[in-house]
């Protein structure tokens, strides 16, 4: 454990707006290669988590480290490099709803990396054939496909680029279990096939042991517990214990 | 029992002490004030960094091309038709006026000039404020919502660069040309008012309309439809980008895109018109 690279490490990171308090020191770290699945119920701060690290919000207060480096006061320049190491799969899967299916998923690149919009083309039929995407949805708008082919799509886009850490927000919510199944295979095959470290969340327990070498559980902003992904059904942890069982009676009480 | 009395003597005439209720009304105003204070704040914060970036690489030509067509083209219609139907009512109107002291000469120039100087570059800011900064305003809170302007971020690409000045440069440039389309449609209402209604000769109004038209009216007209394109674009990009979440808040942006950006019009009209002024 000791001498493993840390591609991602949280410390400390806190994050309020105004008096509601989300994130109030999340301590993570991820080793290289790795896929690190946070657990936790809504509204616990999830989607915050990930977006410190994106920089989409800024964190009041902690560190983020990227391959070592400070990443919560770059701008400019440094931000777009630190960008570009990244991909994401949004929650709610955020196509561009104005823009064809392959503009979608070659949008990192022709924006971000200067590819021309014919190689661009190219390159984002071969990632729609490797998410299971036939070339004739190509030239589609998001809203003309159904949910679990917009996951599909935002998986593709997700990976165009080919990234060095990869997100998933909730990549099987809103999907039927076989649907479900077939993204989660999809995100170990892909990420597996790039070598990249993955950090996901989800509340899909089935979703989160596919998926994980570790799992992290966030509750109230913190991290309660984190340990391997073999572990999980002996956390000794209650909060743990709780949520796989997905009770109502324990610790967590849901704020009505 | 008495003790409560005190209490409640002491509550009324707290209620009623004129210090008290000063100092709960300048708290109020210093309130409002500073909120007032503080979106002017951050509209001009929002603003001088769309401008930035108008300025600053990457651009993206193509989106711009979509905003010029999408502004100029797409607004023609509905300006065209303002432009003929005020130009035809103010013929009319202005007849009235000027007969009842035998000045029905005038008729051609009172068009002319008010179409121009005022009602062209006005009216059309208003409808375009209601076609374009609505649907601007739509669309970017849409945008926002789904966080479509989150993946943007992640697709290392700027969302000022990208969504926002496009829209701004899109605006500005393309109000002129539609306020001098508007200035013709306008003026020619009036004509066909003035000859087939009010039986002027052709010739003398046309002669009357050139008579005391000078560059500076039309110029004056497409300095302010300049303004008011990066007005309406401004306030559609402004409530757009900081929607709040749901259908409700692009709704809201929506309407709070229209309305702004009518009411900076009308007085960006009048101080560009006290400045016009004071020029000559
Ligand atoms: N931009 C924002 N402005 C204000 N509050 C926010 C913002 N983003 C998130 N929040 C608040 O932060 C809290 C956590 O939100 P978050 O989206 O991280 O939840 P989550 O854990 O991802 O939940 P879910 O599983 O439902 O997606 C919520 O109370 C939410 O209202
Ligand atoms: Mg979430």
């Amino acid at each position: 454990m000791a001498g493993a690279v840390k591609k991602l490490e949280l410390k400390d990171v806190r994050k309020s707006f105004g008096a509601n308090h989300v994130l109030r020191g999340v301590n993570i770290s991820i080793e290289k290669g790795k896929s690190l699945v946070v657990i936790g119920g809504s509204g616990t701060g999830k989607s915050v988590m990930i977006k410190s690290v994106l920089g989409i919000v800024t964190p009041d207060s902690g560190s983020i480290l990227v391959d070592g480096q400070e990443t919560t006061k770059l701008k400019g320049k440094d931000r777009d490099a630190q960008m570009r190491k990244f991909g994401m799969l949004f929650q709610g899967g955020a196509l561009f709803d104005s823009l064809p299916i392959w503009e979608n998923v070659a949008f990192g690149l022709i924006q971000g990396k200067g590819v021309s919009r014919k190689d661009a083309y190219d390159l984002a039929i071969e990632k729609l054939r490797s998410v299971g995407l036939p070339s004739r949805v190509a030239k589609l708008l998001p809203a003309e496909l159904s949910g679990g082919m917009q996951k599909r799509v935002g998986l593709a886009r997700a990976i165009a680029a080919n990234p060095d850490i990869i997100f998933f927000d909730e990549p099987t919510t809103g999907l039927d279990p076989i649907m479900a199944d077939v993204i989660n295979d999809l995100i170990v095959e892909t990420s597996k096939g790039l070598g990249a470290t993955t950090l996901s969340i989800t509340h899909d327990m089935h979703s989160a042991r596919k998926i994980a070498d570790n799992i992290a559980m966030i509750y109230k902003g913190e991290i309660i517990w984190h340990g391997k992904a073999a572990d999980i059904d002996h956390s000794g942890n209650p909060y743990v214990d709780q949520f796989i069982k997905g009770s109502a009676e324990g610790p967590i009480k849901m704020e009505v | 029992m008495s003790m409560t009395e005190q209490q409640d003597d002491a509550e009324t005439a707290r209620g009623f002490s004129p210090v008290v209720w000063l100092l709960d009304l300048c708290t109020r105003i210093g309130a409002t004030l500073l909120g007032f204070l503080g979106a002017v704040g951050r509209l001009s914060a929002f603003a001088g960094r769309g401008i930035y970036h108008c300025f600053t690489p990457p651009f993206y030509p193509r989106l711009l091309w979509r905003q010029l067509v999408d502004i100029g083209y797409y607004s023609l219609p509905v300006v065209g038709m303002t432009a003929l139907f005020t130009g035809m009512v103010l013929a009319l109107q202005s007849y009235t006026g000027f007969s009842r002291f035998s000045a029905e000469g005038a008729v051609a120039t009172v068009v002319v000039l008010s179409v121009t100087r005022e009602l062209a570059p006005v009216l059309a800011g208003l409808m375009v404020a209601g076609r374009i900064g609505a649907s601007i305003a739509a669309e970017i809170g849409t945008m926002r919502v789904t966080e479509q302007i989150d993946a943007l971020t992640t697709l290392s690409t700027h969302p000022f660069k990208y969504l926002i000045a496009p829209r701004l440069i899109a605006g500005t440039l393309m109000l002129p040309v539609l306020v001098l389309i508007a200035d013709v449609i306008g003026v020619y209402g009036g004509y066909i008012v003035g000859v087939y209604k009010l039986d002027f000769i052709s010739e003398n109004y046309i002669h009357r309309t050139w008579e005391y038209l000078t560059a500076e009216d039309v110029i004056s007209g497409l300095w302010k439809a300049s303004a008011f394109g990066f007005i309406v674009t401004l306030m559609g990009c402004y409530h757009g980008f900081n929607s709040q979440r749901g259908a409700q808040g692009v709704g809201a942006a929506t309407t709070n895109a229209v309305v702004s950006a009518s009411i900076l019009i009308l007085i960006a009209n009048y101080f560009l018109t006290q400045l016009f002024f004071a020029g000559k």
